[in-house]
């Protein structure tokens, strides 16, 4: 297939439409202004509707309005502006609407700088807002799944009817690789319970209050159902050269691409390395996990936060195997060089390597 | 009127006749003037039995409001089409008594919901029901920005300057010496400002067709209120645009006063702070204007012509000059380009992974900032391989093309063993020399101007990368430079910079 290059924020916009996205509503903010700008242009191009709003906080207001009326809606921000979303994402989720919103990552806490970091993971993955809901994480690492996420995420968001995260740090948005998109467009589908303004949807309410407490524990039961049910079908995660790592390499988003790179290194070098690499955040892919600790020596997770990932993937692992641990925040990443010489040190502590496997087999004679 | 419209008013008139003796009851001793609305629900089915009045309390005027609306709904005949965003506060239960399509919204942001319900659905007749403190305090910033948009809806504000749902706090339409909870000695201009004038404020606007101020204080306001509300309702069926009526409304409960006595200070006292009456009306304007120029009708694609429209049909993609590098010639080229801004970093290595992904390679193409910077420096990471590239990122590049000092000194320990610098320089910094690392420095600028433009330095310094690189056709490199320079004078002038380039670095390898 001919593919062409293309920024992943650009991706978000083309795709979208293609899956039948017909709105944005959107504020600026680096690194993810570039999909506001490819969604007002063509956005209206499409039949679609864009606006700028006035802030974050009515642009996913809007992304509410418009879910509640059966659009296909989306939103893209960044770490201070999904902050301000997080009510309205609370709303969405308790109103059961479906949406996107594209989280471009940049370096906090506070106005921080315009640097990738991945310090949104606790906000987005665990839901910043208030009340019990969950919001779906999707993890892309390449433009490629920039796309394909996309597609997705629309396709999740309406099964469970809940919002739906793509979360990528700023590189993943910033840089150009090739890409393919699918040639046939999802038709726009009004759902039956949409609030349209027609006879057939006057009977039809957008709503999440519950007054009465054992209304509102009934409605909560439901959402909890629901992210049961997407934990036992969503999880997905990628799995490099895995099947027979001693050390499994854990991070996602430009991460990953880091770790696959070390991966080839360290397997040049004799070490049975291999990349577990999480795709969607929530629902955690706990199964992939417990399946690969069976071989596994020891874990170590790379990431560009303060160990928001690692506790996930404690959790997942719950003690049955070591989990180390490696970052680098600010706008820095971690370099290969760097993980591959933690790579090294540990194949060493946990006697790995082929000169510690020659002692061991030596002491044996 | 369209033949639904009165079909439907038939039927409300019907409705709206004398009171039928309830079956075996009691013979009506009265007669209804205006019956229950069509536009309102049956029975207001609420918690359990007994308590299918409305959750209002007496005297409130969210009822009267309510009942205004419905009729004007009724009267237009837009019952199906009409949805109501319901705000936070004591309407938050619009959707109780409206028989009509409901969104309940968040705290201030019904106007913002009720744009995008809007926009979703045009034909739709979308109002904004909200109290004072939903709208003038934390919703400010939606209605001023909805209002400046001119969204085509119709908001009511009922205004009794107070949080009645909370218990009677101070809002920002609390009067000057008015006590609330959070205001025990009465509001201080000097500590809690004026009294905010929302119709005023809106009316400087240039967008909005209709803001009055109406009251609720005695029968003569009354029958202005249910006027003004079905104009505002009515503006919108017509498509004229954004519609606000403020309705000044008792309380009494909050205001600890008797119905009689809430409604007398409705007039008394709210009014003169807030006068009511008309205070923007273009709906002449705008009908005129929409008959001289309607609007034009928006772009429907079908899904058929969309993978087209996007650009991303692969039909309409570039064959590209796939095969030309020769079986087995090992790939993999690493480069960090890095310079001020200004100087073509990113165009230098677009041009680059471009070319490499017309002569079928992977590539990628990874900025170091987005292109909100307007100064300092700019680099970027360029990968082109055979294989699915792992890591876009260049940690030990292959090529470094520095196009100044700072960025050689800040990459040059990266190079890998084997790699090449290409410097933009007279002179190559004596302790940046190192073993392993050739080294291609000229006065790429200079050589640029003496082309005709020293903008195109990064174009002679591609050049040269790409002699060192030696795998793109030449056939690439020309789709990709027509691909990314759309303006022919800089093609031709690209041109002539690439084959300086090369020359430049063929005559290096003379000269050493």
């Amino acid at each position: 297939m001919r593919k062409q290059l293309m920024k992943g924020n650009e991706a978000v916009v083309k795709s979208a439409i293609l899956a039948g996205c017909r709105g944005f509503y959107g504020y600026p903010i680096t690194p993810a202004s570039e999909i506001a700008e490819a969604a007002a242009e063509w956005m209206p191009r499409a039949g679609g509707v864009y606006v700028q709003a006035e802030s974050e906080v009515a642009a996913i207001n809007m992304l509410y309005g418009a879910a509640a009326a059966g659009v296909r809606a989306m939103t893209s921000s960044s770490g201070p502006g999904i902050s301000l979303m997080q009510e309205g994402i609370s709303y969405m989720a308790g109103a059961e609407l479906p949406c996107v919103i594209a989280d471009i990552t940049r370096g906090g806490p506070g106005l921080g700088n315009i640097a990738a970091e991945q310090g949104d993971y606790h906000q987005v993955v665990k839901g910043g807002g208030h009340g019990n809901y969950r919001t779906i994480v999707l993890a892309p690492h390449s433009v490629q799944e920039m796309a394909d996420m996309t597609a997705l995420a629309f396709d999740l968001a309406d099964r469970y009817r809940n919002p739906v995260v793509l979360l990528a740090d700023g590189f993943i948005g910033q840089m150009m690789e090739p890409v393919a998109f699918p040639q046939a467009a999802t038709a726009p589908h009004l759902p039956d319970w949409a609030v349209a303004g027609t006879a057939e949807s006057r009977s039809n309410l957008i709503v999440s209050i519950h007054l009465d407490s054992d209304d509102l524990e009934k409605h909560e039961r439901a959402l909890e159902a629901k992210y049961k049910a997407a934990e036992q079908h969503e999880a997905r995660a990628e799995e490099w050269c895995a099947a027979d790592a001693e050390i499994v390499l854990v991070g996602y988003g430009i991460v990953g691409r880091i770790l696959k790179a070390v991966t080839a290194e360290a397997r040049a070098a004799g070490l049975k390395v291999g990349v577990l690499r999480p795709i969607t955040l929530y629902p955690f892919p706990v199964v992939q996990f417990q399946r690969l600790a069976f071989g596994a020596r020891v874990f170590l997770v790379v990431e560009m936060s303060n160990g928001q990932l690692l506790e996930d993937v404690k959790l997942a692992l719950n003690g049955s195997r070591p989990v180390e641990f490696f970052s680098r925040v600010g706008g820095n990443v971690p370099s290969h060089q760097e993980v591959l010489a933690l790579v090294h040190e540990l194949a060493r502590r946990e006697g790995l390597t082929r000169a510690a496997a020659e002692q061991e087999r030596m002491a044996h004679v | 009127m369209s033949e639904e419209k009165q079909a439907e008013l038939a039927e409300s008139a019907v409705l709206d006749g004398p009171a039928q003796p309830a079956p075996g009851g009691p013979a009506a001793e009265y007669e209804v003037a205006q019956g229950r609305a069509k536009a309102f629900y049956e029975r207001f089915d609420r918690k359990e039995e007994l308590q299918h009045q409305t959750h209002y309390c007496p005297g409130c005027g969210h009822g009267v409001v309510h009942k205004m609306l419905a009729r004007a709904i009724d009267e237009l005949g837009v019952q199906n089409r009409t949805i109501v965003v319901g705000p936070v506060g004591c309407a938050v239960f619009t959707y109780y008594y409206f028989d009509v399509g409901n969104v309940q919204a968040a705290h201030g942001r019904a106007p913002a919901v009720a744009t995008a319900v809007k926009r979703a659905h045009p034909a739709s007749v979308v109002i904004s029901y909200q109290g004072d403190g939903d709208l003038s305090a934390i919703g400010s910033a939606e209605i001023l920005h909805s209002a400046n948009r001119g969204e085509n809806i119709t908001v009511i504000f009922v205004n009794n300057a107070v949080y009645s749902m909370t218990g009677g706090q101070a809002a920002p339409t609390t009067l000057l010496g008015q006590k609330t909870t959070t205001t025990p000695d009465g509001r201080n201009a000097a500590s809690e400002g004026y009294p905010l004038h929302v119709c005023e404020l809106l009316s400087t606007l240039k967008a909005p067709v209709y803001i009055e101020r109406v009251g609720l204080g005695d029968n003569k306001q009354l029958a202005q209120s249910a006027r003004a509300i079905k104009r505002a309702l009515e503006n919108q069926v017509r498509g004229l645009g954004f519609s606000l009526i403020e309705v000044l409304s008792p309380c009494p409960t909050i205001w600890k006063m008797t119905p009689v006595e809430a409604q007398h200070w409705v007039r008394d006292a709210m009014e003169k702070e807030f006068p009511l009456g008309v205070f923007c009306d273009r709906t002449k304007e705008r009908l005129e204007r929409m008959t001289a120029a309607p609007a034009e009708p928006k772009a429907r694609p079908s899904l058929d012509e969309l993978p087209r429209l996007l650009g991303v049909a692969e039909e309409e993609l570039p064959e590209g000059n796939v095969g030309q590098i020769p079986q087995g010639q090992q790939v993999d080229v690493q480069v960090r380009i890095a310079g001020f801004g200004g100087q073509g970093v990113l165009l230098l290595g677009e041009v680059l992974a471009e070319a490499g992904l017309d002569a079928g390679l992977e590539v990628s193409w990874l900025p170091s900032y987005g292109p909100e910077m307007r100064s300092g420096t700019s680099n970027c990471h360029v990968r082109l391989s055979r294989q699915a590239i792992d890591s876009p990122l260049v940690a030990a590049p292959s090529v470094l093309v520095a196009m100044n000092e700072p960025s050689l000194r800040k990459f040059d320990r990266s190079v890998r063993t084997g790699g090449w610098v290409i410097y933009n320089g007279d002179a190559f910094p004596a302790d940046c020399v190192r073993d392993g690392v050739m080294v291609l420095a000229a006065p790429f600028t200079r050589l640029a101007d003496e082309l005709g433009d020293k903008r195109a330095a990064n174009m002679i310094m591609l050049g040269a990368l790409l002699e060192i690189a030696g795998v793109l056709p030449q056939a690439s490199i020309d789709a990709a430079l027509r691909r990314l320079v759309k303006n022919p004078r800089w093609v031709e002038l690209d041109e002539r910079a690439l084959g300086r380039g090369r020359e430049l670095y063929r005559q290096s390898l003379v000269e050493v």
